[in-house]
Order: structure tokens, then C-alpha cells, then sequence
């Protein structure tokens, strides 16, 4: 009899989160199925509609780079290879991602959603997340500081990197910690400098007060922080110890080190489940405002947005059934069948289950969820064998520089105006199967940032269209 | 229903087990150590990319800070052994082989499977057989040997366990704490009620499953098993019940890996034997199946471990996907009973974490709160050990508290030992999923 939903996404990263969510919403019933946890645990926890517009013709030289010269945007987590491409698309990071979107190329996904359709996405991921984010006042790309000093044009942030802003003029103090190598504070303060932003940065690196093991994991630091555990800290002289709630204990070991700045900078560890209640106590002990500089994997940032975006799906009425992959479909036969998707299998350790659906939603990420599968026989999307246009010789998928503006990172699955995937021919692979987030083609969101907002935009669309087809069915 | 499972209607998309079954020349068991004394790490140790991801995912790292968490018991283990003569860390004993660090990890490095192997070499190599605790996890370990002889004279047993000097002997010889109380031995074992009762009550040569009741259900919750039997009976099954042995997870995660073998040998054997008959297998407990479908063939590969895999399901599971389960539930109704469901950390990596909660909500009168996605923290023995008992009971902390916010006060697990601590930390009764359905679905 098996399992029966009226809307399956495939994927439970950001895309496959907000596609249910959205279905869910319009009364739909709804299951995710997903192999992994979503890359959001791996992701800064900002997101981007668009930073950079994308190369005009890819291949031709845009222009040289000139670092340091602007404010420029930078992600520590991208491969070298995007942070050249996006060097040479010397423009600069844009201010209104929003009047840029029309002029974007014809097979660019937000294309195929529209202005509006980012807008009513980005809506619904502030309705869902609540006051845990910012940057909804405005259509205006704010400027984030990175763990890299470098600067970050995004769409949305978390309210705990609102006081680090680069616009913002008030002198930060950044401070790191002796055993958090992936944040140099000191460097990250002349990084910003160099950058030419407009307020006086400063760098410490200070010891996390307490006797946390040196390889101590960012979640550690977070759950003591929420907590406030009582830690032991070293009198003055060391002579004595005396111990201290964790937020009073940071406060006192940061406050000699102020020299009159009215913001401090910390790496993303402050808190899991309180982040607010820990940067208010941090605040009120250091008399300066207190934000938090987005790191790269694990994020404090990315887990907390996955734990609003589950809940949200939750209360929604959205299922789960997480731990196993898709590994492929079933059609349906006999009359009316006309080639829908009528189940997807999941592979249960060697049992093959099938879900049942009326509609389904494709979900799985680019190359890093795996969505998207290279060998060496070519490209290609593993469930549905969806088409994946790529060059057939191996050699055209990349240049010849190492850090050319590599064709790969925009290969995935081409849709017509529903998000339902193309054959090569351009007629449609399923009717009832819709695509969204990374798995699609036609855009380098790490070059010209637009990671999450593409996901949001597809996802939701996908999703009210899959909601309409499983209703209607 | 009984058409879908005809194995010649090959088109039809119900049949689940149309590519069930494996050939066992066509499988390859992953060979994470190559030869077993030999270890190597390699294939699964070159996929991770130091992302940290598995860490924030352990529930062991985030209490005790002394476990320096999956990614060094796995992938960088191994990278230090390379480099020399590095031997296992004995960290790896704090491990509780939950398997979350599976589900977390991005790039399918194969976690857990490195932990059991470590384990199994740490506990070869590097622990004393005269060590106490050597044979403290023995006995844990061997939960069944104890059973077997504690519950022939049941009532003997129950009384000493309950005692407190046995109690405090238990804890300061053997390191097992005294802080628990021991499971109570049933008087008539699951495999007593079933032979007075003269075995299968349904006989069918086309439904026909196995069960792995596995050690809990038989010596102290044969009422699960019962459950179990009654409700497949009721759905026109013919019930088998195999000899059987240790499912082995205790034994895994002990280290016990030679011992896990006899009994995996065995268990293969018989369960493939049942397949032959024409039965799918059961099992009514998260840790049996999953040792089954997952540990087994990572770890061995005697003939027809692979299939003994592929055609094993968690009982309600089954049930879901052969029969029309939710149109049943939707038929019955049960007096006014609310649960609060914890979800073992093995259901999880079996993908059927919500299963129960959703069934509920189809039932009249009986509904099922999902007390969050914690670990209990028990993870089998280890909560049993007196140096591991304040690690466990501080990761159960988050579930006790759900627990208690929720509006029921009635646990609700398909898990034995998380069902252990969840009576130990709220004084609920816990009830096995299977046991609501029989109050729902048998007269
Ligand atoms: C390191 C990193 C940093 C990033 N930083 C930013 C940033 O600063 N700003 C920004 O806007 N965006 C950023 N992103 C991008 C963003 O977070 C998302 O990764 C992106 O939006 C893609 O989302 P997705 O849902 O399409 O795919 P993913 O998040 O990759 O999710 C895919 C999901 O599908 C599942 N899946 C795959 N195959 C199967 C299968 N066969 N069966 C079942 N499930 C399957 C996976 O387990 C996973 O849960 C970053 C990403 C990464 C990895
Ligand atoms: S199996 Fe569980 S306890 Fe062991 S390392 Fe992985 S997450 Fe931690
Ligand atoms: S999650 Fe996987 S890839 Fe990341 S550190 Fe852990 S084992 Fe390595």
C-alpha cells in the first residue's frame, strides 16, 4: 500500500525545506526525503539573492582585477578558482540585486520565477524565520564582514551579524580566540582596513576563558555560552582562580582590551539556542554593541537557520523521512499513465521503498548535495537521469587557466517556465516533476552569489506548483 | 493486497521487494579494513574533507568534553595511523554507536562502520582480559547469556537485581551503577508463550514473515512480541519464528566483534533459511534491524548476509508498506491515549525516525507527540556503566524535559534500552508502537 503523500520533495536542504514548506502552506500534504542533513550546517547562514552580476559572455575577459582597490566581496569557502572569476568581473558587488534580475541571461533561474517571484520567496523566508534575520527593510544589498576580513554583499542576515555591518561607521573591536584558528582577528581588522571600509577596525586574539580542550569544537564554546556554565578563569597574577558564568567570564577577559570601540566582533559561536540572550549579556557587560562574523563549516549561523526552517516545515504539517537515499522512480502504467512519476524508491539499506506521490519536487543539490554526478563518462543527474547539458569532450569543462571561468559550475538541469526539467530536445523529461536550488543550470552561485536566494526563489515556486498538481489530483 | 505481492506482476510499483533481493556473487562486502588484523581506513578516510559537520552532530561530544568527537575517531584516526605506529585511541570506548555521525556527514564517509572496526581492534589490542572493565562489556555485551539464565529462575533474579547490596556488589566489582534498576525478567519468555501456544495461529503460503524478536522482547517484553505476532496474524500472515541468537549490537559496540560473529553466523543461517520458506524478516526492535540491514554487511560476509539484509524490515514499517495500514488505522479507534514519542537514534539511520507519530495521528482517539530530536543517551549498555552513566543521563536531559512539557504521560519508543531511560528519567510507562496497534487493529 506503501506510503502516500500528496507532494514528495527529494532533498531537504534550503531549496527542498522552502519547496515543502511553500506546498505545505497551500494545504498540500507534504513529505521530504532526504539522504544527508542539508549543506545549510556547512553554509555561512547568509543569504545572497545576487552579489555580483554574472560573467556577460562566459569566457570572454571581463576586465583585470584590482584588489583591494573596493569594497569587494569575498567567500572563504569557495574554491579559488569563483574567487578569481569573480575578481575579474572587476564591477563590484551591486547595490540592488533586485534591478539587476531582469537583465539577466535568458537561462539564468531567476529567469524563470521572475522579480516578483524572488520577492514573494524572500517574503516567506521572513515569515519563517522571524526576527532571526535582517535585511528585509530594504532591497539594497547589505555589506557582511567574513572570517576572511573580506566583504560579502547579501540579501538577508542573521540578526546576530546586524551590529557588524560595513556601512556602518562606529570603530569594531574584532576579537578572536587562541584555539578558533579559522578567525585571525588581527589580520581580518586589516583586511577590512585595506578594503577601504569606513570605520577603524582593530584585531585581538584573546583565550576562551575556562579550561576547554585546545581542539575544542565551535558548538562546545556555544553550548556554554547558552548555558552560561560557570567557567574557571585565572585570578589576577594566576595566583588564585575563581569561576565565573561563561558570558561574565568572556565579557572580563574582552573588556581590558577595549579601547573605547562601541562594537565587538566574534566569531559565530555565541550561543546555539540563545543566541539573542547571549549577545544581550555580552552587551550590557562590554557597554558596545556585540555582533558575530559569519565562519565557514560548521556554522553556528547555517545550524540555526536549518533549526527554524524544520520547524517551520513542522508546523506546517510537513514529514520527514530523512537518513536514505532516492535511487530511483517508478512510472505509472496503464491508461492516464502518460509517463507521470507515480513513485520514487528510496534505498533502505538494501531494501528498495517506494513513496508514492502526485506530484514531486527535485531538490538535491549541485554537485556538493549531489545532486549533480560527474565521472569520466560525462554529467548527470543520478534519479531521474534528468538531461544535463555539458560539452562531451572533458576538456571544454574548464579552461585552460586554473582560474578561468570554468563552464562546470554552471552545469545542472534546464526547466521550462514551471520549473519542470528538459530533455535535450527541450520537450519536458515528467509532467509531474519540478526542479529547484542547485540542482539546476544556468548559474555559478559561488561566483556571482546568489546560493540561497536561487534556492529560496525555485524552491518555492516549485513548490506552489507542486501543491497545485497534488490538490488538483 | 495479496496481488501486489504476486512476484510475477512485476510492473506493479508496490512490490517493494522487486529488486530486493541481492545476489550474493554480485555483492561485495566494503572492505573498510581490507584484511580484518590489517586496519585500513583509507577509502572512507580520503572522502572527508575536515568539514567538522559530523562533530556538531555527536551526542557524546556535546556532554563530555574529554571524547574529542567522530571525526577523530574515524577519518583522522586513521590518517595518524598511517603515518606510523600510531595505536587506537581509547577514546573510542566513549563512543555509544549511535550512528548520528553517519546521518550528518555530507560526503557518505562511513563513520560508524570505522568506529566498530577501531573498537573491535582497541578491544583485541589494547584492554587487559583480566581488566574489569574487559569484563564488565563482556557481560554486558552477552546480555543474552545473562538473560537466558537469569530468567529461568525469573522471580530469584528479579528479587537479587532489585537488591541493593547485589546492587552496590554490581557496581563496585563490576562497574555496572547502581543507579539503575535492572529490566525485569518476564515469568513466561516470548518463546515460551509461543510454543505453549503452539506456535503460528495462521498459516499461508503467500504472507509469511519472520520474526527477530531479538533478546529484549523475549526474556523481558514478551508482551512485544506478542504484539508483534498478533498483529501480523490479524493482516493473514503466517508468523515464523526462527532460532535465533544476539542481534550483536551490544557486541559492536562493546568492541566484542568476535563475539558479534558467532552470533551474526547464526543468525544469517537461520534468517536466510526463513527467506528460502518465503518470508520477509521482522524485527520489533530498531537496534535488531538495523544491525541486520546495515552492521552486518558492513562487517561480514557470510552467505546471504546480503539478503538476510535487503528482506529485513522494522515490524510497523512492514506493515506500511505491504498493507494498507493507514486506511486500517482510519477504520479503528482506541481510548483517549497520548504518547510522547522519542524517536531512537536507529530508526533514524533506518530513515523511519517519524513512522510512529504519523500513524497516530490516523488513529481515533490516540495521538503522538514528538519529544524532539535528541538522543536518549542510553545507546544500549553503555548507559549501563557506572563511569558512563552521568554522560548518558546528561544527554537524556533535553528528552526528559520534552518529555515532561509534553502532554502525555505515556513514553512511546520503538527501542528497548531508550525505553529503559526514558522510564528512568520521567517515571513514564513506555508502550512499543506495536502494542498501541494491537490495541487498535486485534479484538
Ligand atoms: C560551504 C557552503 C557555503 C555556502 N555559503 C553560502 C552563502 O554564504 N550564501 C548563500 O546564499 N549561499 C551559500 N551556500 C549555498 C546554500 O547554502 C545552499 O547550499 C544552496 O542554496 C543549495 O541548496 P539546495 O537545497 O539546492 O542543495 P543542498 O543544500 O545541497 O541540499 C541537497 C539535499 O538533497 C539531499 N540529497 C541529495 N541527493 C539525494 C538523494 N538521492 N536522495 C535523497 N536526498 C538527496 C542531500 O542530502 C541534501 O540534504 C553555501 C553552500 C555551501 C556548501
Ligand atoms: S556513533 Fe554517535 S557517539 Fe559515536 S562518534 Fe558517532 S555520533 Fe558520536
Ligand atoms: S562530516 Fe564527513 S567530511 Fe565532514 S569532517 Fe566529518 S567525516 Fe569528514
Amino acid at each position: 500500500m506503501a506510503i502516500e503523500d500528496d507532494v514528495l520533495v527529494i532533498g531537504g536542504g534550503l531549496a527542498g525545506m522552502t519547496a515543502a514548506l511553500a506546498a505545505a502552506r497551500e494545504g498540500a500534504g507534504v513529505r521530504v526525503v532526504s539522504h544527508k542533513e542539508s549543506t545549510l550546517r556547512s553554509a555561512s547562514g547568509l543569504v545572497d539573492v545576487l552579489g555580483y552580476p554574472p560573467e556577460r559572455a562566459p569566457g570572454s575577459a571581463s576586465g583585470d582585477a584590482d584588489p583591494g582597490a573596493s569594497v569587494r566581496g569575498e567567500d572563504e569557502n569557495a574554491d579559488p578558482a569563483a574567487r578569481s572569476r569573480r575578481e575579474r568581473a572587476a564591477d563590484g558587488p551591486l547595490v540592488d540585486p533586485f534591478e539587476a534580475i531582469p537583465d539577466l541571461p535568458e537561462s539564468h533561474p531567476y529567469r524563470r520565477v521572475g522579480v516578483e517571484g524572488v520577492r514573494d520567496a524572500l517574503d516567506l523566508f521572513d515569515d519563517a524565520v522571524g526576527d532571526r534575520y535582517r535585511g528585509g527593510h530594504t532591497d539594497r544589498n547589505a555589506l557582511v564582514p567574513t572570517h576572511g576580513g573580506r566583504i560579502k554583499p547579501t540579501a538577508r542576515y542573521p540578526a546576530s551579524a546586524a551590529a557588524g555591518l560595513a556601512s556602518d561607521d562606529r570603530p569594531a573591536l574584532l576579537v578572536g580566540f587562541e584555539t578558533v584558528t579559522d578567525f585571525d582577528a588581527p589580520l581580518a581588522a586589516a583586511h577590512l582596513e585595506s578594503a577601504g571600509v569606513p570605520f577603524a577596525a582593530r584585531g585581538v586574539t584573546v583565550r576562551f576563558p575556562g579550561g576547554f580542550r585546545a581542539d575544542a569544537r565551535l558548538t562546545r564554546f556555544a553550548d556554554a555560552l547558552d548555558s552560561n556554565e560557570r567557567v574557571e578563569i585565572g585570578g589576577s597574577g594566576g595566583s588564585y582562580t575563581e569561576s565565573l558564568p561563561a558570558r561574565e567570564a568572556l565579557a572580563e577577559v574582552v573588556k581590558d582590551r577595549l579601547r573605547g570601540e562601541q562594537r565587538v566582533g566574534f566569531p559565530a559561536l555565541l550561543g546555539q539556542h540563545d543566541a539573542a540572550g547571549v549577545r544581550e549579556s555580552l552587551e550590557a557587560e562590554l557597554g558596545a554593541a556585540v555582533f558575530e562574523v559569519p565562519m565557514g563549516p560548521p556554522s553556528l549561523p547555517g545550524l540555526r537557520l536549518e533549526g527554524a526552517l524544520v520547524s517551520a516545515c513542522r508546523d506546517a504539517g510537513v514529514r520527514f523521512s530523512t537518513g536514505n537515499p532516492v535511487v530511483g522512480y517508478e512510472t505509472a502504467t496503464g491508461p492516464g499513465g502518460d509517463g507521470e512519476i507515480a513513485a520514487v524508491r528510496v534505498d533502505r539499506n538494501g531494501a528498495s521503498v517506494p513513496f508514492h506521490a502526485e506530484s514531486f519536487v527535485l531538490a538535491t543539490g549541485g554537485l556538493v548535495g549531489k545532486g549533480i554526478d560527474s565521472d569520466r563518462e560525462g554529467v548527470k543527474e543520478p534519479i531521474f537521469d534528468c538531461h544535463v547539458s555539458h560539452p562531451s569532450d572533458r576538456y571544454d569543462w574548464f579552461e585552460d587557466e586554473t582560474f578561468g571561468d570554468h563552464p562546470f559550475a554552471r552545469f545542472g538541469v534546464e526547466t521550462d517556465d514551471d520549473l519542470r526539467p528538459l530533455d535535450s530536445r527541450g520537450a519536458l523529461e515528467f509532467p509531474n516533476l519540478r526542479a529547484c536550488g542547485a540542482v539546476l543550470g544556468g548559474y555559478d552561485f559561488a561566483a556571482e552569489k546568489s546560493g540561497a536566494g536561487v534556492s529560496l526563489a525555485t524552491g518555492r515556486a516549485a513548490g506552489l506548483a507542486a501543491a497545485r498538481e497534488g490538490l488538483e489530483a | 493486497m495479496s496481488d501486489a505481492r504476486n512476484p510475477d506482476d512485476t510492473d506493479d510499483t508496490d512490490d517493494v521487494r522487486q529488486e530486493a533481493t541481492v545476489d550474493d556473487e554480485a555483492f561485495e562486502p566494503v572492505a573498510v579494513f581490507g584484511e580484518s588484523e590489517e586496519m585500513d581506513l583509507r577509502p572512507g578516510s580520503d572522502d572527508c574533507y575536515k568539514c567538522s559537520t559530523c562533530d556538531t552532530a555527536c551526542p557524546v561530544a556535546e556532554v563530555d568534553d574529554e571524547f574529542p568527537g567522530p571525526k577523530f575517531q574515524g577519518p583522522e584516526q586513521w590518517r595518524l595511523k598511517r603515518k606510523g605506529d600510531h595505536d587506537i585511541d581509547e577514546s573510542v570506548m566513549s563512543c555509544s554507536n549511535c550512528m548520528r555521525c553517519d546521518d550528518a556527514c555530507p560526503s557518505d564517509v562511513p563513520l560508524s562502520q570505522m568506529h566498530n572496526t577501531a573498537r573491535g581492534e582497541y578491544v583485541k589490542n589494547g584492554m587487559s582480559r583480566l581488566s574489569r572493565e574487559y569484563v564488565r562489556n563482556r557481560m554486558l555485551a552477552n546480555y543474552r547469556t545473562l538473560a537466558r539464565l537469569g530468567s529461568t529462575v525469573p522471580r530469584l533474579t528479579n528479587f537479587l537485581m532489585g537488591n541493593s547490596v547485589v546492587q552496590t556488589l554490581n557496581e563496585k566489582l563490576l562497574g555496572i551503577t547502581s543507579e539503575r534498576e535492572f529490566p525485569e525478567f518476564a515469568e513466561e519468555t516470548f518463546r515460551e508463550w509461543w510454543e505453549s501456544r503452539g506456535g503460528a495461529n495462521v498459516e499461508s503460503d503467500d504472507k509469511r514473515v519472520a520474526y527477530f524478536h531479538g533478546c529484549y522482547a523475549n526474556y523481558n517484553t514478551p508482551a512485544v512480541g506478542k504484539a508483534a505476532v498478533r498483529v501480523f496474524e490479524s493482516f493473514g500472515y503466517e508468523v515464523l519464528v526462527p532460532p535465533q541468537r544476539c542481534s550483536g549490537t551490544p557486541m559492536f559496540a562493546n568492541g566484542m566483534l568476535d563475539d558479534a560473529e558467532r552470533a551474526a553466523e547464526v543468525n544469517v543461517e537461520e534468517l536466510a533459511a526463513a527467506i528460502e520458506d518465503g518470508a520477509d524478516i521482522i524485527a520489533s526492535c530498531t537496534s535488531c534491524s538495523m544491525s541486520l540491514r546495515q552492521e552486518y554487511p558492513e562487517l561480514f560476509d557470510f552467505e546471504g548476509t546480503a539478503s538476510v539484509a535487503a528482506r529485513t524490515y522494522e515490524a510497523v514499517e512492514y506493515l506500511r508498506l505491504f498493507e494498507d495500514l493507514d486506511g486500517a488505522l482510519e477504520d479503528s479507534e482506541i481510548e483517549g491515549q497520548e504518547f510522547a514519542y522519542h524517536a531512537p537514534c536507529h530508526a533514524r539511520n533506518q530513515g523511519i525516525a517519524g513512522q510512529a507519530v504519523e500513524l497516530l495521528d490516523r488513529l481515533d482517539g490516540a495521538s503522538a507527540e514528538d519529544v524532539g530530536p535528541s538522543c536518549s543517551g542510553i545507546s544500549g549498555t553503555y548507559g549501563w556503566k557506572q563511569e558512563k552513566y552521568d554522560t548518558s543521563m546528561a544527554i537524556g536531559a533535553e528528552m526528559f524535559e520534552h518529555m515532561e512539557d509534553a502532554d502525555a504521560e505515556t513514553g512511546l519508543t520503538e527501542c528497548p534500552t531508550c525505553a529503559m531511560q526514558m522510564e528512568h528519567g520521567t517515571g513514564y510507562e513506555v508502550r512499543h508502537p506495536l502494542e498501541v496497534l494491537e490495541a487498535a487493529l486485534v479484538e
